[in-house]
C-alpha cells in the first residue's frame, strides 16, 4: 500500500498530515520526496542511521578525442553541450542524462560520469518508523532525479507514506507517481482551492484515485465545499484551524502527540483510505 | 553597458505557505512604477486577488514529445532499450513520463518515431487597474521545464518594460530548484516571507545558502511572529551574524485569510495595514538603494 500526501499549494499543511499518518499506521515507511525543502524529519525526529550520496550520470568530453564534429550538441534537445571548436562545454544544470551524446559520438570521445547531486538518509523513529528523506544539493536545479531515487530506495512490502513536493509540476508528478492513493491537503482560502483543481487534474492524468482534506477549515469559505460536494469528489476529513495544533507544529512537534483529538482523526482518515484502497481493488 | 532603470526585487520563502503572496500583492498595490510578475508557474495565485485585464494570451512550447506510429514500427524494441524516463512501454510513448530528449526517434531504424513541439503551459499579459503590466503563467498539470517557463514569462516583460518602469516585483514559487533558480536571475534584491516555526527556520537556511551562490542580498519578513515567539526570536538571532537585516514583523491576524477569502489583498481588506506596508516597501528600498 503506497499512500502519497500532496496539495497543489504550499504550507496547507501535507508534511503534519503525512507524519499524522505515518504514526497511525502499524510498520510504515514515510518517504519524504519534498526534496527541495524537506521538513518530515522536523516532526518525526528519527534517529538517522544512514546517509549516503545520490548521483546524476554527465557526459564528460575527451577534448583530445573530439574531432568537434557538432554531433553531441545537435542531438542534445537540452541546449546543454556548446561547441567551442576547441573544446565541448557541458552546462551540466540544462543536462537531463538521457545518454544521447554519448551514444552518438562517432569518435567515442564521451564516457558518463557521476555528479553529486543530493544526499539521501535512512533513519528510523522511537515507533518505528523506517524514515527516508533527501536534500537536493543547493545550486541543483532539477528535484525529479533525486526524488525518484529516494522513492525508490525502499523496495519492500511495509505500507508506504508518501510525502510529496507543493506544486503541480514534474516534481509532484513523480512523487505521486504509481500510488495506491493519494490525499489532497488543501486549505479554506481561494489559494489553496484554485491549486487543489490543479492538482486533481494531474491525478486524473495519471489515473491515481484520490481523496481531499481540508485543512484549516473555515465554514465561511462555502466554495470548496461546494465545489467538492458538485463535483462528487470524496471529502475524506475536515480538519478546523486550531491554535493548539499550529503551535505544536511551529514547535516542531507532531499533533497526534500533543493534541488530544488529532490522532483520532488521524486514524478516522486511515480507515477511509484503506477502504477507499480495497474498494478499487476489487471494483 | 547602461545601468538598467529599473531593480528587480524577488519575493522568496523556501517552505510554502508562508505568506509570499500576500505580501508581495501588499507591496505591489503599493509600489509606483512597477511590473508585477507571478513566476510561482505551477499554482499562480496573485491573479486571484489583483484586479486585471487581460491583454493577450501565449502558448508556452517547453518542449518536444515523442510519438510511434504503429503502421511504421516493426517493434524491434530498440526505443524501448535507450529511454532512460521509462517513457515507452509496449511501443507506445507516455506522454507524462516523456521528457523530450529525443534518443528514441534518432535511433529508430524504421523512421516511426515523430517527434514534435508541445505545448506545456500558456502565460498571460495583463494591466493592472493603475496601468501597470502583470504577468502570470500556468504550467499544464505535471509538465516540467518550469524554469525555462519562467524565464520565457520574464523576458516577455523585458521586452515591454516601459522608461518609466522602477520596479519589477515577482513573487516566487516555494523551494530552492530550477523555477527558484529561473526567478532569481537578475534580481537585486530578495524578500524572504517566513514563518516562527522549526520548518520555517530549517528552509529559510537552505534558501540563504543559495543566495550566497547568487550572491543576491536579501531581507527578512518573519510572518504570524507571534504564533511562537520563541522561534521568533530564534530567527532574528539565525539572520543577525549573516547580515540580513529584519524588514518586518507581521502578528497573526485572521485578517490576511479573510482578506484572501475576500479575493483582496490585505490593503484593500483592512486600511490600517497601509502604513505598515508602506514602512516595509520604504525599508525595502532603503536596503536595495544602500
Amino acid at each position: 500500500m503506497v499512500i502519497s500526501i500532496a496539495s497543489g499549494k504550499g504550507g496547507t499543511g501535507k508534511t503534519t498530515v503525512a507524519c499524522g499518518l505515518a504514526s497511525v499506521i502499524n510498520n510504515c515507511v514515510y518517504i519524504d520526496c519534498d526534496v527541495e525543502e524537506p521538513n518530515g524529519h522536523i516532526l518525526l525526529k528519527p534517529k538517522i542511521t544512514l546517509e549516503e550520496s545520490s548521483y546524476k550520470i554527465i557526459p564528460k568530453i575527451n577534448n583530445d578525442l573530439c574531432n568537434f564534429c557538432n554531433k553531441c550538441t545537435e542531438v542534445c534537445e537540452y541546449n546543454a553541450l556548446l561547441n567551442f571548436k576547441t573544446e565541448i562545454y557541458l552546462i551540466d544544470e540544462l543536462c537531463h542524462s538521457c545518454g544521447a551524446c554519448t551514444y552518438f559520438c562517432s569518435q567515442k570521445a564521451i564516457t558518463e560520469v557521476k555528479k553529486e547531486n543530493g544526499k539521501i538518509r535512512v533513519g528510523e523513529t522511537s515507533n518505528n518508523i523506517l524514515f527516508y528523506d533527501a536534500y537536493l544539493k543547493i545550486g541543483e536545479a532539477s528535484a525529479a532525479p533525486l526524488i525518484k531515487k529516494v522513492k525508490h530506495r525502499y523496495d519492500g512490502n511495509r505500507p508506504v507514506v508518501i510525502d510529496s513536493p507543493p506544486g503541480t509540476s514534474c516534481s509532484m508528478l513523480e512523487a505521486v507517481k504509481n500510488s495506491d492513493f493519494c490525499v489532497l491537503v488543501t486549505e479554506s482560502t481561494p489559494f489553496g482551492f484554485n491549486d487543489l483543481k490543479l492538482a486533481i487534474n494531474v491525478l486524473r492524468q495519471i489515473n491515481i484515485p484520490y481523496g481531499i482534506v481540508i485543512n484549516k477549515y473555515d465554514e465561511n469559505f462555502s466554495l470548496l465545499d461546494e465545489y467538492i460536494h458538485d463535483n462528487k469528489l470524496n471529502l475524506l476529513l475536515r480538519i478546523p484551524f486550531r491554535m493548539d495544533i499550529a503551535e505544536s507544529y511551529s514547535k516542531g512537534k507532531l499533533p497526534t502527540e500533543t493534541v488530544k483529538d488529532y490522532k483520532v482523526m488521524m486514524v478516522d482518515l486511515i480507515e477511509k483510505i484503506k477502504k477507499e484502497i480495497v474498494e478499487k481493488e476489487y471494483a | 553597458m547602461l545601468d538598467k532603470h529599473y531593480k528587480q526585487i524577488v519575493i522568496l520563502s523556501g517552505k510554502g505557505g508562508t505568506g509570499k503572496t500576500t505580501v508581495a500583492t501588499a507591496l505591489s498595490e503599493i509600489a509606483e512604477d512597477k511590473v508585477v510578475i507571478d513566476t510561482d508557474v505551477d499554482a499562480a495565485n496573485m491573479h486571484l486577488v489583483f484586479d486585471y485585464y487581460t491583454n493577450a494570451e501565449y502558448d508556452y512550447y517547453g518542449g518536444k514529445k515523442a510519438e510511434i506510429n504503429p503502421n511504421k514500427c516493426s517493434q524491434c524494441g530498440m526505443c524501448e532499450s535507450v529511454c532512460r524516463f521509462d517513457a515507452i512501454k509496449d511501443f507506445k510513448v507516455n506522454r507524462t513520463s516523456c521528457e523530450g530528449c529525443g534518443f528514441c526517434f534518432r535511433v529508430c531504424p524504421d523512421n516511426a518515431i515523430s517527434f514534435y513541439e508541445s505545448k506545456s503551459g500558456v502565460y498571460s499579459e495583463c494591466e493592472l487597474e493603475d496601468q501597470s503590466k502583470f504577468y502570470y503563467a500556468q504550467l499544464l498539470a505535471g509538465e516540467g521545464n518550469s524554469g525555462k517557463l519562467v524565464s520565457e514569462i520574464k523576458r516577455k516583460a523585458y521586452e515591454q518594460v516601459k522608461e518609466n518602469v522602477k520596479w519589477i516585483i515577482i513573487d516566487g514559487p516555494p523551494g530552492i530548484g530550477c523555477p527558484v533558480n529561473a526567478s532569481l536571475s537578475g534580481a537585486d534584491f530578495v524578500v524572504i516571507v517566513t514563518e516562527p516555526t522549526q520548518s520555517g527556520l530549517h528552509d529559510l537556511k537552505r534558501l540563504i545558502n543559495l543566495f550566497n551562490i547568487f550572491k543576491i542580498p536579501s531581507g527578512v519578513i518573519i510572518n504570524k511572529y507571534d504564533i511562537n515567539t520563541d522561534m521568533s526570536n530564534g530567527i532574528e538571532e539565525f539572520i543577525r551574524p549573516e547580515g540580513i537585516p529584519l524588514l518586518a514583523k507581521i502578528p497573526f491576524d485572521k485578517k490576511f485569510i479573510k482578506a484572501i477569502q475576500n479575493s483582496k489583498s490585505i490593503i484593500e481588506y483592512d486600511y490600517t495595514y497601509i502604513e505598515k506596508f508602506k514602512t516595509i516597501w520604504n525599508d525595502i528600498q532603503k536596503n536595495i538603494l544602500n
